[in-house]
């Protein structure tokens, strides 16, 4: 399947931007003050696909902090935001099984 | 085992230093993401769902002890204690960060190993037989011939930039167990009627997004001559392989399209030019390649030694010796294949802890080596049979001593939507249920030969097509969905599986895996007749049937 880079941009309900940070990967969320951040709660949550674009655009002028940068579905649930689909909560959680130790 | 040279070790090193200094430039900002992604896949660095991901070659699936022991260090110092085995013979690194990168490749690389050519539009990582210089099935040691390809095809200029990656296994023996019929170029090793040494060259199998099984367009060819038979497909390929549409750049889709006939007299053409040219292998230069290879020093033993006979009277260990040790080239040695597959673990991984014990092992009773298998399990293709039970009871302590080779439990998978930023599903955790399904052992042995082949999505990395059960997940409606085929087959029979129906959700493959496996229990003619063999005789109508109703 095409990585969500690559998808057309379909914004039906909330979403956020997300990237992997650059030093070692970890699952970062674009906030509303430019930055990013791990917790998806600090997430900038927009509802129409300009605001994405725009969102996304300005995520992706400097790619130093974090990469690969795109739009991802996100719930929004009592004040808290949670991952919309599958990947998005492996991403958030990490992979569905114990890891081996 | 190869023994490299310094050439080797010197390239590796100026290797590391590079990418050292790459890393440095991107984390500084002076490389941008687009100028440093070219950059680190060509050194095996892959950016996953939720970490950069290393992938490091191991040449036609030979490992020494001290390289292994190597990687459970990089495993437990700079990624999560463990490494992750896949059907190309490599092993991948999950989580390592981009600073810890150039510290970990300058580690693995004073043991000689490396991500080059792990990504990346050129040949990869040459694979081939386990088994390859321990089984008395070959007519030569494979391995011979891949390294010469290595060295061959290792920064080859001219096939650096290919239309799409390419990948060439090779067996010498007439039982398939590297799969080269599904390869872009799969090589048969045999001796022709004059006892001379020489190839069968199959093109265009592959797997992906459209799966063929590959065509001979040569039925022997001298081994003299591989190098240059190699290039004249390569060029022709380079040459006339789409570079407008990657799903229809690989080789296999220009044979399909052309035919294997024009492809082959394309070859033939580009052949006479340039076989007897710079790249005709000289005896001499053979006889170098093949005395770096060091064999053991076996002792003089008898088969079936006292020890042997005396620990079969265990029945857990007659039981892992029946299923997991095969006969050697040797009297009195045995081939062990090492399970990754303890039920309801991710299959092919390793911890740190476990890939240690089989270096040790290794050492102690396998003259130091250690092999991967495309199935996703290790070997120690050197024991003495009289150590096979001490053996054992070292590897059941750590979890290794599965007696599930071959079995319905022997699933492979690829990472899938765990860790692949490319998947559509999960592929681990259904192998994970599925073979908790079967964890009576004793049911799965009743069962017999049955592979289940897992991928997350069409690019089959889990060798769906070709598994006796082939499951694909897809998606739909942002759910996981599964595909399953059956009857395909990755050996010298190699076909590829037909679909059994529509697409089952992931909660339902578990059931309805064990419907099908209960259909050819009842269906079978008897214990004799293997799963893919009963799907053979009796196409998927009767499996359709009973598996959908239940459904
Ligand atoms: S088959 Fe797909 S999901 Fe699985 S590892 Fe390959 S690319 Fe990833």
């Amino acid at each position: 399947m095409a990585a969500p880079q690559q998808q057309k941009l379909k914004v039906h309900g909330p979403v956020a931007v997300t990237a992997n940070r650059l030093t070692d990967g970890v699952v970062v969320w674009r906030t509303p003050d430019h930055g990013w951040s791990v917790d998806l709660n600090d997430a900038a949550v927009v509802t129409t696909a300009p605001e994405a674009i725009a969102l996304l655009a300005a995520a992706q002028q400097s790619d130093i902090e974090a990469v690969g940068a795109y739009v991802a579905p996100v719930l929004l649930d009592d004040g808290h935001v949670l991952p919309g689909n599958l990947r998005e909560r492996i991403r958030v959680a990490g992979p569905t099984f114990e890891l081996p130790r | 085992m190869y023994v490299y040279d310094e050439f080797d070790r010197a390239f590796l090193a100026e290797r590391t230093a590079e990418f050292r200094d790459q890393v440095g430039r991107r984390l500084s900002g002076a490389l941008s993401e687009d100028e440093f992604k070219p950059l680190r896949l060509m050194n095996g660095v892959y950016l996953q769902l939720h970490a950069y991901m290393l992938r490091i070659a191991i040449p036609y699936g030979t490992l020494s002890a001290t390289q292994l022991r190597r990687m459970a260090h990089v495993a437990r110092r700079y990624d999560r204690g463990y490494g992750h085995f896949t059907t190309r013979q490599n092993i991948q690194f999950n989580w390592i960060s981009l600073q810890d990168l150039p510290d970990a490749m300058a580690s693995l690389a004073e043991v000689g190993v490396h991500g080059i050519q792990t990504s990346g539009n050129c040949i990869r990582n040459v694979t081939t037989d386990q088994w390859a210089g321990a089984t008395p099935e070959e007519c030569d040691d494979p391995r011979i011939w891949a390294e010469i390809l290595r060295q061959y095809s290792t920064l080859h200029p001219e096939f650096t930039y290919l239309p799409r990656k390419f990948k060439i296994a090779i067996t010498a023996a007439d039982k398939d167990r590297a799969a080269v019929k599904v390869h872009d170029v799969g090589l048969r090793l045999h001796r022709n009627e004059a006892g001379e040494l020489g190839f069968e060259v199959l093109v265009g199998g592959g797997l992906g997004r459209t799966p063929f099984v590959g065509k001979s367009i040569r039925k022997f060819l001298p081994a003299r001559h591989l190098l240059s038979y190699i290039e004249a497909i390569m060029r022709v390929y380079n040459q006339f392989g789409r570079r407008d549409n990657i799903y229809k750049a690989r080789i296999k889709i220009l044979v399909h399209e052309i035919g294997a006939e024009t492809f082959a007299a394309a070859v033939e053409k580009e052949w006479e030019a340039i076989r007897d040219g710079a790249l005709h292998l000289s005896d001499e230069i053979i006889a170098d390649i093949r005395a770096r290879f060091l064999y053991p020093a076996y002792e003089t033993l008898a088969d079936q030694p006292a020890e042997l006979t005396e620990a079969l009277k265990d029945p857990a260990f007659a039981t892992w010796h029946r299923n997991s040790v095969t006969t050697h080239k040797q009297p009195g040695y045995a081939i062990v294949t090492v399970s990754l597959k303890p039920v309801g673990a991710p299959p092919g991984d390793a911890t740190a802890d476990q890939m240690e014990v089989v270096a040790d092992l290794a050492e102690r009773y396998g003259f130091n080596e250690i092999r991967v298998g495309h199935e996703q399990n290790l070997c120690l293709p050197n024991i003495a049979q009289k150590d096979l039970p001490a053996l054992w009871r070292a590897l059941e302590a750590a979890g290794l001593a599965t007696p599930n080779v071959n079995l319905v439990n022997d699933i492979i998978a690829c990472p899938g939507l765990d860790y692949c930023a490319l998947a559509n599903a999960r592929a681990i955790p259904v192998a994970q249920e599925i073979a908790k399904r079967f964890a009576d052992l004793e049911k799965a042995r009743g069962v017999g030969r049955l592979h289940i082949n897992i991928s997350g999505c069409i690019n089959a990395c889990g060798h769906h097509h070709v598994g006796h059960i082939g499951i694909l997940g897809v998606e739909k409606n942002g759910q996981e969905f599964y595909q399953i085929t059956l009857g395909g087959r990755a050996d010298e029979h190699a076909q590829l599986g037909t679909l059994l129906g529509p697409a089952v959700s992931y909660e339902q493959v578990p059931g309805l895996i064990e419907d099908v496996v209960d259909t050819y229990m009842e269906l079978r003619s008897g214990p004799q007749e293997l799963f893919v063999d009963t799907v053979a005789r009796l196409g998927i109508e009767p499996f359709k049937e009973r598996v959908y109703a239940a459904h």
